[in-house]
């Protein structure tokens, strides 16, 4: 009961501090605002309806490229690991693409898909597709041969193979690299609306720093952290009937 | 009847795990087959289980040849291999997907009383003990009413007081619904225990090197004279088959040495 508010402790004293430290004058706190001004700003943000229309452009960026980031990952992941010769002719140069940073398609794909939404989706996507891919490729190899023969022996079909055993086999690693996927969508959508937006929590940063208001970059980063932890505890929610059975430490 | 028809299997990479084993159970029997480490005797369990068709030869059960897995064989592994994703209920009505829901319940329920785990019906496998486990894989092979029910050293991984305790079980079991039982063990004491007939294999390639009846009435006293006199046939047959296992390794070592050569 008391850990949640023992992690809050020092986040809470450090933020304290400086709001007195602005408060006596010790700093004039205009580079590093002081909480009540970024509340502020925030609310003000949020009372125009500003706040809601950045978020859901985001969202609504980070929903689509996760979608299909999570998509084409898991089918080629699951391809890879299920046929040793896919694995063999495709995994290789997916690979050697999973090297080259992501950013640096950037341009390419601002030439080919235009400076409008579609390139920002296919960058979250490519961002998203990485750890999925790399997730369920490793998920569907590691399945235990001897509990796959259990299938055998009460002579299951392939799909009821796939749907008894291979399926919930892979689940707790799927979950874990759709957390990791959407964790890089959140990255990535940054990234994308650098790139010229003119909507979006990214616009957001860029438009405080470029007027010098330090107190909106802060409070469109509260909104990144609410949002990317919201979307991440929507993934363990939905996912945690089905992983009752794991035995996991970090219950208790 | 199940019967084994000079059954072979030679691996791809062309070593040879069993050779011309003939054998007949009768409905009902307990087999139990013993022999050293590499002697094919698992392999032959696969082979009857469907699991891995014989490359020579064929498993017959009651005119029906067995070329993939049958609801009519059951089969325990040495590990329980329940899945963890399901409760022991479950796990154990695993395998009849197939029957109505009335009818699963009260054969999952009929199962888990006879092995004793009716309490556990609700529990994740991870919270039993390995011998618990080990019943409800033995449950879950049994609740498809299988004929035949092959166990390849399904209690070597239990402590002695569980195994002693599993094997009296069994038998529970067997005089409950007579399966025909095909077990596979290192434990000369356990076969003595449970068996009708003990089949002593040898390695390389596996074949039968004999069979010696082991007919003392049940239940049996490990103490009794007679049981001792089975185990000294039993250890004396298994002593023999392990010298021609050894001469046969030193027979096959040059041949390896030869092909090493070939390094050009």
């Amino acid at each position: 009961m008391l850990r949640p508010a023992l992690g809050l402790l020092l986040p809470v004293a450090l933020a304290l501090f400086w709001e007195i430290a602005v408060r006596m004058g010790l700093s004039n706190g205009r580079l590093v605002p002081p909480p009540s001004v970024i509340w502020n700003t925030f609310t003000d943000l949020a009372a125009t309806g500003e706040l809601a229309r950045h978020a859901l452009a985001t969202l609504w960026r980070v929903a689509w490229g996760f979608a299909f980031g999570v998509m084409a990952g898991t089918i080629f992941g699951a391809i890879t690991g299920y046929s040793a010769l896919t694995h063999r002719v495709v995994d290789p140069t997916l690979q050697a693409l999973r090297s080259i940073p992501s950013i640096a398609w950037v341009p390419l794909f601002i030439l080919w898909f235009g400076i409008f939404e579609a390139s920002k989706i296919i960058l979250i996507a490519v961002g998203v597709f990485f750890p999925v891919y790399l997730g369920v490729m490793g998920a569907v190899m590691s399945v235990d041969r001897k509990i796959v023969e259990v299938g055998r022996v009460f002579r299951l079909s392939g799909p009821a193979m796939v749907r008894r055993i291979l399926l919930p086999a892979v689940m707790p690693s799927y979950v874990i690299a759709l957390r990791a996927g959407l964790g890089l969508g959140w990255m990535f959508v940054v990234a994308a609306e650098f790139l010229g937006a003119s909507t979006g929590l990214g616009f957001l940063l860029i438009d405080g720093q470029q007027l010098g208001k330090p107190a909106q970059i802060v409070a469109a980063i509260v909104a990144f952290a609410i949002l990317g932890k919201t979307t991440d505890w929507l993934i363990v929610l939905i996912a945690s009937p089905f992983l009752r059975w794991e035995d996991r430490f970090a219950r208790h | 009847m199940l019967v084994l028809d000079r059954v072979g299997k030679t691996y791809p990479n062309g070593v040879r795990a069993l050779d011309g084993i003939s054998l007949a159970v009768a409905p009902g029997e307990i087999l139990v087959v013993i022999g050293g480490s590499g002697c094919g005797k698992s392999t032959m369990l696969r082979t009857i289980s469907g699991l891995d068709p014989p490359t020579q030869g064929r498993v017959v059960l009651d005119g029906t040849v067995i070329t993939a897995p049958r609801e009519e064989i059951g089969i325990v592994f040495q590990e329980p291999r329940l899945l963890p994703w399901l409760r022991v209920a479950d796990n154990v009505g695993f395998g009849l997907a197939e029957y109505p829901k009335a009818e699963r319940r009260t054969r999952v329920a009929g199962a888990l009383d006879r092995v004793g785990l009716t309490e556990k019906a609700r529990v994740w496998p991870r919270e039993l003990s390995g011998g618990q486990a080990q019943r409800v894989a033995i449950a879950r092979a049994l609740v498809p009413r299988p004929q035949v029910l092959l166990l390849d050293e399904p209690f070597s991984a239990l402590d002695a007081f569980t195994r002693a305790d599993l094997q009296d079980h069994l038998l529970d079991l067997w005089a409950d619904l007579k399966p025909t039982l095909v077990m596979v063990t290192h434990d000369v004491d356990e076969a003595i225990v449970l068996a009708d007939r003990i089949m002593v294999m040898r390695a390389q390639p596996g074949r039968v090197y004999e069979e010696i009846p082991c007919e003392l009435p049940r239940p049996r006293d490990r103490q009794s004279a007679a049981f001792d006199f089975v185990k000294r046939r039993v250890l004396a047959a298994l002593d023999r088959s392990l010298d021609r296992a050894v001469a046969m390794a030193e027979e096959v070592e040059p041949r390896a040495a030869a092909g090493g050569g070939l390094w050009w």
